[in-house]
């Protein structure tokens, strides 16, 4: 519950015990591209390394390092090739699937070929109505790749504000905001999600809003507890020291030190948002019109069929569903690593 | 302990008073009118009017919210809308046991490889048996369960024929045909959990082999096995147990999806069906139930891990 | 690598009976492929009985020789050379099931931190029993054995401390609970790691007098490493030095302490301030250059970069081992010019202090609540600081040290009732009321510059918002500024454009003194400014912070544990003891003749690298908890001169017993003169 820290005026308990260097020599420290710059110039000799960096370039290899340390993580290029390809989908869904999302195939003789499985007629084989299932996945990568950033950037930006305030001021603020969302995260978000659209229909402004919402709490949860961290840091202390305000603490001070755990937070936020967003349209929650391409709806649709053995209109919009958001963990999660390294 | 134990429950007793708030105001406060909501949008202006008087919607909105506490509490929450002459509570019942032994049976056939799976990654840390585990973990836990479900009914059921595809348990079916039935939903709840619950074993199995007590007791002349069993394991399961408690809650988000593909009479179905049907009195009880199981999980999980670790005793109370 | 010559063969004995024998060890950490050497051939021997030091800086590798003697390697450890040979078997060619019997019944290890080395989940028995189990003891027997050893290590009640949780404990405790585990197995060697680091002087001293005990008690040979030379002068016999993975000189402790023979030694030795210098005596000397990085390649004379003697002799080939007796050898080509290395001068400044009083703290208490209580956290503090006087402050650590710095500064405010007063005009409580001129007035240079420091700022930027906020200075000016303030701390113009991870942490805190002196401030709270900085790094910045202080009339509150850094800046000292001032004088009078009782026992409690050991005043028990005090004077409890039936009743006044010097103490100053009687041996008694 308590996170063990406290807040400015109450006791800290013990001072900060006395602190020697510790023995630092099991671990290499600094990684190669990293060099650390020397104190002082030696009277004597020149050290080696040393005057003729130019700064500029030394900058630009500690950020190339991190960026090498992604290029060379399997994880991420996989994951970036995958989102990359549902992401041309989404653009040229026109340029890139045989057919119309509501058209039917028709074989040259003009002949409709309904629940037919994969063929070189429909790589996906059809649905009941004659649609093609490959197509229909190619359009439905559109209203999910939309909807879904969106909602992730909103709850991340709500989660920043509402972590930044409570885990900077503390106090009774937090208290109560802590409480709430506490009560948001004992809930799965799909129940509350149910719940509300059902309440206030399926438009796409309701479920980005809603999702938005819903993944506040978590979003705020996890800044809530870095800006803790940070906050008990002196660089903030002395922030305070020379008059500066709480705005600007937060914002400029703080806020670049959270930064790396945002971007992973929003990556991470939108492969969740994709799932929720498949799951209520599987639940015919799902804004457009009825017979819009729709991954989740489509299985929602057809899994039945799976009994007579036609299980391709079904299992193509799963993999869909699998791997769009496997591709974004991917990349989440080396982001994350990178992050830490 | 018991101290411990005392302040959490009522912090929990807290937070479920909040989320009661937060669904009091979704479904009564926001909602301009729930007895349009409810008649329909053709139903004449009479049968609203009656709605709105059968459940007390022109009440003071604290006269409504003290029903829904009283609600809570009594575990009376009227009856349903959509099966009328039922009791909302001889419909939730009976969906919360089945549902209950589904996730029984999922966190049986979870949690053993989940933390074996977890333990062994951060023991062979770095190596491709380790990136195998927690990449394979990454991703299952990144399909949703309604599109596993779907996958493994269609693979091991109908393609295979290994399990019945469809959960409908016969009424007087004895527990290896009730578990026969049970086994693709419960899969597919591994399939999503095992990620989870593999990768946090892991973090907690690695920080504590580097932790300085692990050091120790290897120094003390222990073999490596006595030092996992002595040493790491109490503490490295503490974020599982963790982890596990707040996920089970999490399960019953789950299981609505899941439940509707494998047609199985639980809570999540039961919640599906209230939803479609507006009725709510039956949705606030299935939700509410999803809550206080929630409340119930991590409270355990943090008494578990109070009695595992002292320390963390600390935290509340003591 | 480059290869090393011979082993020192000077006094090397047979390796056979030594305890412990290292010979030309060459270690590496592989990182990403690339081997990093850590051990560059390193040779030493411990005889039975015998206590051998190893010192060093960070990054030196002297731990990694420690847990090589034991073989606990990180994973990614190559051997690259050389042996270990533990009761003249090779370590590094043992088996699993041998290796395990030499932890658990050769030699044994006693770490660092002792909070961290106990598992948290478990009772302090079971852990102690283990010990005992491995050796073969059944259940009752280790009971008994467990019980015995904690009674050994001079726990007063170990039945209790054996029932309690590793959290329950304090660190000085748990410290005598590892020491027990380590003897468990009557081990002829006994490696500490570090054994006091970050336990309080009074705290340390006990753990030194304990293990002092038990070496005449077992005949055990002692390993110890340390980066405090005190506690290695007062501990060893032999030592030795290294630097970058190699011993640059080994000998007699005392001999390598007055009498060093490799520039590094001396360079190390000179850099602290020793002999109860002061900062009018002389500057403080500095190695030039910077700690060479882990796992760097070093040709031939690792220490060649860094030497004010090297020659193309030293970048050309390995220096041999030179010997200068029967027992101490330097590995210098040098040897007949080290006399060449000079101290620096006399200062030529004068460092006087002004008449007129700066800041002025009257009756400032600070209360917290925690869980619904009240805990005095400084108890009506009285204080003034000169212009351009550095007041010291020392004290253990939960004496309010810190507390008292922040609520001067503002960032706690002070409970209602006291006043301060800034030139005059008194303050308000908090910071953030507080006008802009006393906010400019008062800055802080912080412990760990890489938490002061924000970590995505420039330094530029740090700098310049500090100008911008603290002076009337805009625009390109501030500009200006920035660059005149970044000299005058010594960092260079291309410093500005980096970030701090890239700054080494003597650099780190440069620029954190820069940003403290951005608005010409008239006090500076310094928080142990160079605790987190090797000894080397240390000495510059110090000599820094006088030079500033000198030109700019600044007023320092300097909080440390260092008495000899105390001693050398400080003007006063004051010394707190449970949120209270027990002493305030100059710093002549606190070093030499009548002081406090718990001055007394503070000062003799630290390990001098002069070697001057007198008799310890033990302080017996632990620091009580400031939310439950002792009554009457809050020392009594554990003062060697307490008077019954007076010192726990009635709080003493603060009296002044001569010139600016007064003490919190119900005694005369003739009865602080005797002498007083030491006790026989202290036991560690549990807190409550």
């Amino acid at each position: 519950m308590s996170d063990g820290h406290y807040s400015d005026g109450k006791y800290t308990g013990d001072e900060p015990r006395d602190q020697f260097p510790a023995a630092a020599e099991d671990s290499i420290v600094g990684a190669p591209g990293e060099a650390i710059i020397a104190d002082e110039v030696s009277p004597f000799h020149a050290l080696k390394d040393d005057d003729d960096i130019d700064v500029v370039a030394e900058r630009k290899k500690m950020r190339s390092e991190r960026r090498r340390l992604l290029w060379r993580s399997p994880g991420f290029l996989i994951g970036l090739f995958i989102v990359f390809l549902w992401i041309l989908c989404g653009l040229l869904p026109d340029l890139i699937a045989p057919w119309g999302e509501n058209e039917v195939v028709r074989l040259a003789d003009g002949s409709t070929i309904p629940r037919q499985g994969p063929s070189g007629n429909a790589y996906f084989g059809t649905d009941g109505i004659g649609n093609d299932v490959y197509s229909r996945i190619i359009y439905g990568a559109r209203p999910v790749l939309v909807v879904a950033p969106l909602a992730a950037a909103l709850s991340v930006a709500g989660g920043t504000i509402l972590g930044l305030v409570m885990g900077y001021y503390r106090g009774w603020v937090d208290e109560v905001l802590s409480r709430i969302v506490e009560a948001f995260l004992s809930i799965p978000v799909i129940l509350l999600a149910l719940m509300v659209i059902v309440v206030f229909g399926a438009t796409n402004p309701i479920i980005i809003m809603t999702i938005a919402i819903l993944f506040t709490p978590v979003v705020t949860r996890t800044i809530r507890s870095v800006v803790i961290a940070e906050a008990q840091l002196d660089y903030v202390t002395s922030a305070k020291l020379r008059g500066e305000r709480g705005l600007f603490i937060m914002v400029r001070e703080i806020l670049p030190n959270v930064s790396a755990v945002l971007i992973v937070e929003f990556t991470v936020r939108v492969g969740y948002a994709i799932f929720t967003i498949a799951t209520l349209a599987f639940f015919g929650l799902t804004a457009g019109d009825a017979t819009a391409a729709d991954w989740g709806k489509d299985i929602a649709t057809n899994y039945r069929l799976i009994q007579s053995d036609q299980w391709w209109p079904s299992i193509f919009p799963a993999l869909a569903i699998g791997s769009l958001v496997i591709g974004i963990n991917l990349i989440a999660d080396s982001l994350d690593k990178v992050a830490k390294a | 302990m018991l101290r411990f134990a005392v302040r959490r429950a009522l912090l929990a007793i807290i937070t479920l008073l909040i989320l009661v708030a937060i669904i009091f105001m979704l479904t009564r406060v926001f909602p301009s009118d729930p007895a349009r909501q409810l008649a329909g949008p053709f139903a004449p202006q009479e049968r609203v009017d009656a709605i709105a008087a059968a459940n007390g919607f022109n009440d003071p909105l604290t006269t409504q919210f003290g029903r829904l506490l009283k609600s809570v509490v009594t575990f009376d929450y009227g009856d349903s809308f959509s099966s009328p002459g039922e009791s909302v509570i001889s419909l939730v019942v009976p969906a919360l046991k089945k549902s209950a032994q589904l996730v029984f049976f999922a966190l049986f056939l979870t949690l053993p490889i989940a933390i074996i799976g977890g333990i062994i990654a951060a023991r062979k840390k770095d190596t491709l048996l380790d990136r195998l585990i927690v990449t394979l973990g990454l991703a299952s836990a990144s399909i949703p369960e309604f599109v596993s479900g779907v996958l493994l009914q269609y693979i091991l059921g109908v393609r295979l024929g290994w399990f019945p595809a469809i959960s409908n348990v016969p009424d007087n079916a004895g527990i290896l045909t009730t578990l026969d039935y049970l086994v693709l939903p419960a899969l597919s709840i591994l399939i999503v959990y095992f990620g989870y619950i593999a990768r946090i074993t892991r973090a907690g199995t690695i920080a504590a082999l580097e932790a300085d007590y692990t050091r120790t007791a290897f120094m003390k002349g222990l073999t490596t096995s006595q030092v996992m069993r002595k040493h790491v394991l109490r503490n490295s399961l503490q974020p599982t147990v963790a982890v596990t408690g707040t996920q089970i809650g999490y399960l019953f988000g789950g299981l609505v999806g899941l439940e509707i593909v494998f047609n199985y009479p639980g809570l999540g179905r039961l919640t599906f069906t209230a939803a479609t049907k507006q009725d709510f009195p039956l949705l606030t009880a299935c939700v509410i139930t999803v809550a206080i199981i929630f409340m119930i999980t991590t409270l355990l999980a943090d008494l578990i891990i109070a009695w595992m670790n002292p320390r963390a005793r600390l935290n509340l109370g003591e | 690598m480059t290869s090393t010559d011979s082993s020192p063969e000077a006094d090397r004995g047979d390796p056979a009976t030594a305890a412990l024998a290292i010979n030309d060890l060459e270690l590496a950490y592989v990182v990403r492929g690339v081997p990093r050497e850590v051990l560059r051939g390193v040779t030493f021997q411990i005889r039975p009985g015998e206590a051998f030091g190893l010192v060093g800086e960070s990054g030196c590798g002297k731990s990694t020789s420690a847990y090589a003697a034991l073989r606990y390697l990180p994973d990614n450890a190559v051997i690259q050379g050389g042996n270990i040979l533990a009761d003249g078997k090779d370590v590094t060619k043992m088996s699993m099931a041998d290796l395990r019997k030499l932890r658990s019944s050769h030699a044994s290890m006693v770490y660092q931190d002792p909070v961290q080395a106990m598992n948290p989940a478990l009772r302090i028995g079971r852990q102690v029993e283990e010990c005992f189990r491995i050796i073969g003891e059944t259940k009752e027997q280790a009971k008994a054995s467990a019980r015995a050893a904690l009674e050994r290590v001079k726990i007063a009640d170990p039945d209790r401390v054996l029932d309690r949780y590793p959290h329950q404990l304090s660190g000085g405790m748990l410290q005598r609970v590892v020491i027990a585990m380590a003897l468990a197995g009557d081990p002829k060697l006994l490696v500490l790691d570090e054994p006091t680091t970050g336990l309080d002087a009074t705290v340390e001293a006990e753990v030194l007098d304990l293990v002092r005990g038990l070496r005449a008690e077992t005949n055990a040979a002692i390993l110890l490493i340390a980066h405090n030379l005190g506690v290695i002068r007062t501990m060893c016999d032999r030592v030795g030095v290294m630097y970058a993975g190699r011993i640059v000189e080994e000998g007699n402790a005392q001999e390598v302490f007055e009498a060093p023979k490799h520039p590094y030694t001396m360079g190390l030795l000179n850099a602290i301030p020793r002999h109860g210098l002061r900062k009018t005596d002389r500057e403080l000397f500095t190695i030039p250059g910077n700690l060479p990085q882990i796992g760097t390649p070093l040709p031939t004379c690792v220490y060649v970069d860094r030497c004010p003697l090297a020659d193309d002799l030293c970048r050309n080939e390995v220096p041999p081992v030179v010997p200068i007796n029967d027992t101490h050898w330097t590995r210098c080509h040098h040897l007949e010019r080290v006399g060449e290395i000079k101290e620096p001068e006399p200062a030529t400044t004068d460092f006087t202090v002004g008449s007129e009083t700066v800041l002025q703290l009257a009756g400032v208490s600070k209360t917290f609540r925690q869980r619904g209580s009240d805990v005095p956290a400084l108890v009506s503090v009285d204080l003034g600081f000169a212009e351009g006087e550095t007041l010291g402050l020392v004290g253990e650590s939960g004496s309010g040290k810190s507390t008292l710095a922040k609520t001067l500064l503002g960032i706690h405010p002070a409970d209602e009732g006291g006043e301060i007063t800034l030139d005059g005009r008194e303050v308000k409580s908090s910071a953030t009321d507080r006008r802009v001129e006393s906010i400019r007035a008062m800055q802080m240079v912080f412990q760990n510059p890489d938490s002061a420091l924000n970590r995505m700022w420039t330094v530029r930027r740090i700098l310049k918002r500090s100008v911008t906020k603290l002076t009337e200075v805009k625009g390109k000016e501030a500009d200006a500024r920035v660059e005149e303030l970044a000299k005058a701390m010594r960092l260079s113009p291309r410093h500005l454009d980096m970030r701090p991870r890239q700054l080494s942490g003597g650099l780190k805190q440069r620029v954190a003194i820069a940003r403290a002196f951005a608005g010409d401030p008239r006090i500076v709270v310094c928080d142990e400014p160079t605790s987190a900085l090797d000894v080397s790094v240390q000495a510059a910045i110090l000599n820094l912070l006088a030079h500033l202080q000198n030109d700019e009339r600044t007023s320092y509150l300097f909080i440390t544990h260092d008495i000899g850094v105390v001693r050398y800046l400080a003007d006063r000292i004051a010394v707190m003891y449970l949120g209270r001032i027990m002493e305030l004088a100059d710093t002549d009078d606190i070093f030499e003749g009548i002081h406090h009782p718990y001055t007394e026992a503070l000062l003799s409690a630290v390990p001098s690298v002069d070697g001057e050991a007198e008799a310890r005043i033990p302080l017996t028990g632990e620091i009580p908890s400031p939310a439950n005090p002792p009554s009457g004077c809050v020392f009594h409890t554990r003062c060697h001169r307490a008077i019954e039936g007076l010192c726990e009743v009635t709080e003493p006044e603060m009296v002044e017993i001569g010139p600016r010097h007064s003490i919190k103490c119900h005694l005369t100053v003739e009865q602080l003169s005797q002498p007083v009687e030491i006790k026989g041996d202290q036991l560690a008694t549990l807190a409550d």
